[in-house]
């Protein structure tokens, strides 16, 4: 017979959600928000337009790898939602008059409560035909916006909310209420997508990842998650399309810089992938890069594409994890405390 | 008590020799293999011999390494440490299709068949190394007369036994020198085990070398030249067949240490 | 009776979708990769029949001899050297090379090809048709094209079936670590797949060059459109790809033929309409009342 082992102290087990470098990082992260909250008042138009641009991009970001690396939805089609809260924007404020900030607002809504019936129609569907689908819905919608006749869709010629800003508005201030705007959604919309996956949903997310029937069988309602996510990311990249309504006034149905062009969805895939995908961080730091690539690279227009192409490759060969994924995976860093960690050991005294 | 084989190899002297010719000399030696699954450290330190035309059967509890030796030996694990030699030449980093056309084979756990191929699929898809040999469509069907009537049934679609059958049959087709077994009876009837090994038998019969791995102790012994055991990642039981007990197997698969009776 | 016609046009229309879909379907069922950058691939086989037809003065057909081999190896060079890695580091990062692949080859073929319009000679054939009655005629170039689609995926069928590289194919789609352990290239498999597939790409490419304009930023629609024929003809399945193809096509003719801007929305609508029955046809408590009922 094995000798039973000697009496050890019974390890004890405790789970921690923050870490000192989670905390010190959070705490840094609301500092920088404060601080650019002054950028009106600190940094000139040029900076404030491009500061615009990054938020709108992170916003985007963080949506697709809320539905591909937390959800494994890979859409194809979040242009579509992007479509709409601009052009929901432009109805209210047109249309009907509404404060244009008002009607960003709202249209974000509209934008999560059009999920809901687009969800029931894709949810089903397995990858392939998920991406695929979610891509026609958003052909779909912009056909549809370039069809209608109402004036204040302008169809297949665009439209434009310059009267309604400029009623109210003098450029300045629709430049600083836009950029506080801006980046009042991407601090809301990542404080929310920070408390979801930190919830019971964040779990059963990670497990859904992980094996989705092995999670239905212990009761995880997976559809009904990924019916949350697809709603919030519905909702967020309406916010995206509100604000760029907002900032660059008139947009296009159809056509390639169009406010519905997949080149956002492109945009979104080349952000996620090299930050890092299925991280919190990743796609922070991949709206960054973009943004950078964006502002301070000035090379001619195809040399240019062809670099962020290039740049695409290289990360999908070299670096698949992306930048934060690689870090995370080499350091075990976690700065912003989504997931949980265990930590062992005897009890010293009486913590 | 423990007891392992020592390094030399029986009759011929120095290691490496190119075993092509007569069957004395390993076919197959694992040097101090290391594998790593996961985390977790599968295989630690085992080190072990095959000669041609011996049967050698791999015992032990679930989790104890057998399954991911023969998988590190088939080329589907990579060892972190240690060398693979077969027939003399050095395999450790070779990839596991082309170990198959050295003349190495595994039946994976599970069988594993293609589930939407035909028997008849099944079965030519092996063929993809171009090994010559004597096994071929008809003489398999001969080998296992259970499946040529269901050679264009889809695999999905047979009993346990009769795929079982068609992956041996599917390992036959590549004409191994080493055919590997991963518990070919799990989950099957005992009549079907039965016949599994009965064509077991006549492979051994034949002078194919056999390593397998196997819960059900009695049908390894009864088949087997050799047995190890393995716990929890090492060897720590090998020898002949005649030269072990039933108990001392016993004991070495619990990991259990009986105190020992003065000579 | 318009209404026969454009059923008949859409079904040839559907045979281009499906020429361009092949590949895709190939690349998809085997490897599980949704190659974005499939469109570009079929440009470039437009522009290179373009280099030969302007430089060798010869027919566009006979300039696929040498087109259709070099795609062949470009397809293999790219899973070999791109596709290959991506796959191994995750499903999704084969998505972010094909689009890196799809930008750099736009924009390259924009540099060396400038943005101008150019078109593909389909020889005598191309004006031709067939006056059937005063409201249908039937234009040769696409029965040609309609029939090549049907070669091809009936060439792969023929291949995936009866031979080896086809059961290794399968044999890998379906379980590559299983078919390593037998002795099957798994790697070597997916490159002949994709090149095959690069090649039926530059087929359909040179084709659409005969059937219409292109420039380099040409044929993004059509991808989709290709797209919508392998799924609606459920993945994994070629002669659904050709089906998927003529229902789209139908589809979209017969849109047109309400109002000319309800083309490509009449193919969206009919293609989500068929996957919402689909899915509904097979969530359990609908198959349990059809069960019943029927």
């Amino acid at each position: 017979m094995t000798d039973t082992a000697a009496a050890v102290a019974a390890p004890r087990f405790r789970v921690k959600r923050w870490t000192p470098l989670s905390m010190f990082f959070t705490g840094g992260l609301s500092g920088v928000v404060v601080v650019l909250a002054f950028a009106p008042v600190l940094l000139g138009e040029n900076s404030q337009n491009n500061l615009i641009q990054l938020y709108f991009l992170m916003i985007m970001a963080m949506m697709w790898n809320a539905l591909a690396g937390y959800g494994g939805l890979v859409s194809v089609g979040q242009q579509g939602f992007i479509g709409l809260g601009a052009y929901a924007a432009v109805f209210l404020s047109v249309q009907h008059g509404l404060n244009p900030y008002l009607s960003m607002l709202l249209a974000t809504l509209i934008g999560g409560a059009i999920a809901i019936p687009v969800a029931f129609v894709v949810l089903w569907l397995r990858n392939g035909a998920f991406a695929i689908a979610t891509w026609v819905v958003a052909e779909a919608f912009a056909i549809l916006v370039s069809l209608d006749p109402n004036p204040a869709i302008g169809g297949g010629t665009g439209t434009s909310a310059l009267l309604p800003f400029n009623l109210r508005y003098t450029p300045t201030q629709r430049l600083h209420y836009t950029y506080w705007a801006a980046l009042g959604a991407v601090a809301v919309l990542l404080l929310l997508l920070f408390v979801l996956l930190r919830s019971r949903l964040g779990g059963s997310l990670q497990a859904i990842r992980d094996d989705e029937e092995a999670a239905a069988s212990v009761g995880v309602r997976v559809l009904f998650g990924k019916g949350i996510l697809f709603v919030f990311a519905g909702a967020g990249c309406a916010a995206a399309g509100t604000i760029i309504l907002a900032w660059q006034l008139s947009v296009l149905p159809l056509g390639p810089n169009s406010v519905f062009g997949i080149n956002w969805t492109a945009r979104m895939i080349f952000m996620v992938l090299v930050g890092g995908l299925g991280t919190f961080e990743g796609p922070i730091i991949g709206a960054v890069v973009l943004y950078l690539l964006q502002t301070y690279v000035s090379v001619s227009g195809v040399w240019y594409f062809v670099m962020l192409g290039g740049i695409a490759i290289g990360f999908a060969l070299l670096l698949p994890r992306g930048i934060w994924g690689t870090i995370q995976e080499r350091f075990n860093v976690q700065l912003l405390p989504v997931g949980y960690r265990l930590h062992t050991g005897t009890e010293r005294g009486r913590s | 008590m423990s007891r392992r084989l020592d390094g030399g190899e029986q009759g011929s002297g120095g290691a490496g020799l190119a075993g092509a010719g007569a069957g004395s000399g390993a076919l197959l030696r694992l040097e101090e293999l290391d594998v790593r699954h996961g985390l977790l450290q599968a295989v630690r330190n085992v080190s072990l011999e095959v000669a041609e035309g011996e049967t050698l059967a791999l015992v032990g509890a679930n989790g104890a390494g057998k399954s991911t030796l023969l998988r590190a030996i088939a080329g589907a694990h990579r060892p972190a440490a240690g060398r693979i030699v077969f027939d003399g030449r050095e395999i450790t980093a070779m990839a596991a299709h082309r170990r198959v056309k050295t003349g190495i084979v595994l039946v994976p756990e599970g069988r594993r068949l293609f589930p939407n191929l035909t028997v008849e699929e099944n079965l030519r898809v092996a063929r993809a190394s171009g090994r010559g040999g004597s096994w071929s469509l008809n003489e398999v069907f001969e080998a296992f007369p259970l499946i040529e009537p269901l050679r264009r049934k889809r695999a999905a679609s047979l009993s346990g036994g009769e795929q079982q059958a068609t992956a041996i049959g599917r390992a036959l087709m590549t004409n191994p020198r080493l055919l590997l077994l991963d518990e070919v009876s799990l989950g099957l009837a005992p009549i079907a085990v039965e016949g599994v090994y009965r064509s077991l038998r006549r492979l051994i019969e034949g002078g194919t070398t056999i390593v397998l791995v196997e819960q059900d102790l009695a049908r390894a012994m009864s088949v087997a030249d050799r047995i190890a055991c393995m716990l929890e990642g090492r060897i720590v039981l090998e020898g002949a067949r005649g030269e072990l007990t039933r108990e001392q197997v016993t004991d070495a698969y619990f990991g259990l240490r009986r105190q020992e009776a003065t000579a | 009776m318009s209404w026969v016609a454009d059923v008949v046009h859409g079904i040839l229309l559907g045979g281009f979708y499906a020429l361009l879909a092949s590949g895709l379907a190939l690349m998809f069922g085997v490897m599980r990769i949704i190659n974005l950058a499939h469109g570009s691939l079929a440009l470039i086989g437009a522009y290179m029949a373009l280099l030969l037809t302007e430089h060798l003065h010869i027919s566009t057909y006979l300039a696929l001899a040498p087109v259709l081999p070099g795609a062949l190896v470009v397809g293999y060079l790219l899973q070999r050297t791109m596709l290959e890695r991506s796959l191994r580091a995750g499903q999704l990062v084969p998505l972010l090379t094909t689009f890196g692949l799809l930008i750099v080859i736009a924009n390259l073929l924009q540099q060396f090809f400038s943005p101008d319009v150019h078109s593909l000679d389909a020889g005598r054939i191309g004006p031709a048709s067939w006056h059937v009655s005063s409201t249908l005629s039937i234009p040769w170039f696409d029965v040609l094209t309609l029939a090549i689609a049907f070669t091809v995926l009936g060439g792969l069928q023929l291949v995936l079936r009866f031979t080896q590289l086809g059961r290794e194919l399968r044999a890998t789609a379906e379980d590559p670590d299983t078919a390593e352990l037998v002795g099957v290239n798994a790697r070597a498999v997916y490159a002949r797949a994709t090149a095959i597939a690069v090649a039926i790409a530059a087929l359909a490419g040179v084709f659409y060059g005969m059937r219409s304009a292109f420039d380099p930023n040409a044929g993004a629609n059509e991808l989709l459109y290709a797209f919508e024929a392998v799924v609606i003809g459920g993945i994994g399945s070629l002669w659904g790809t050709l089906g998927g193809g003529i229902v789209l096509g139908v589809s979209q003719e017969l849109g047109a033929q309400i109002n000319q801007e309800y083309f490509a929305l009449a193919g969206h609508v009919v293609f989500l309409a068929v996957l919402v029955a689909r899915s509904a046809a097979q969530a359990p408590r609908i198959r349990y009342t059809l069960r019943r009922f029927a």
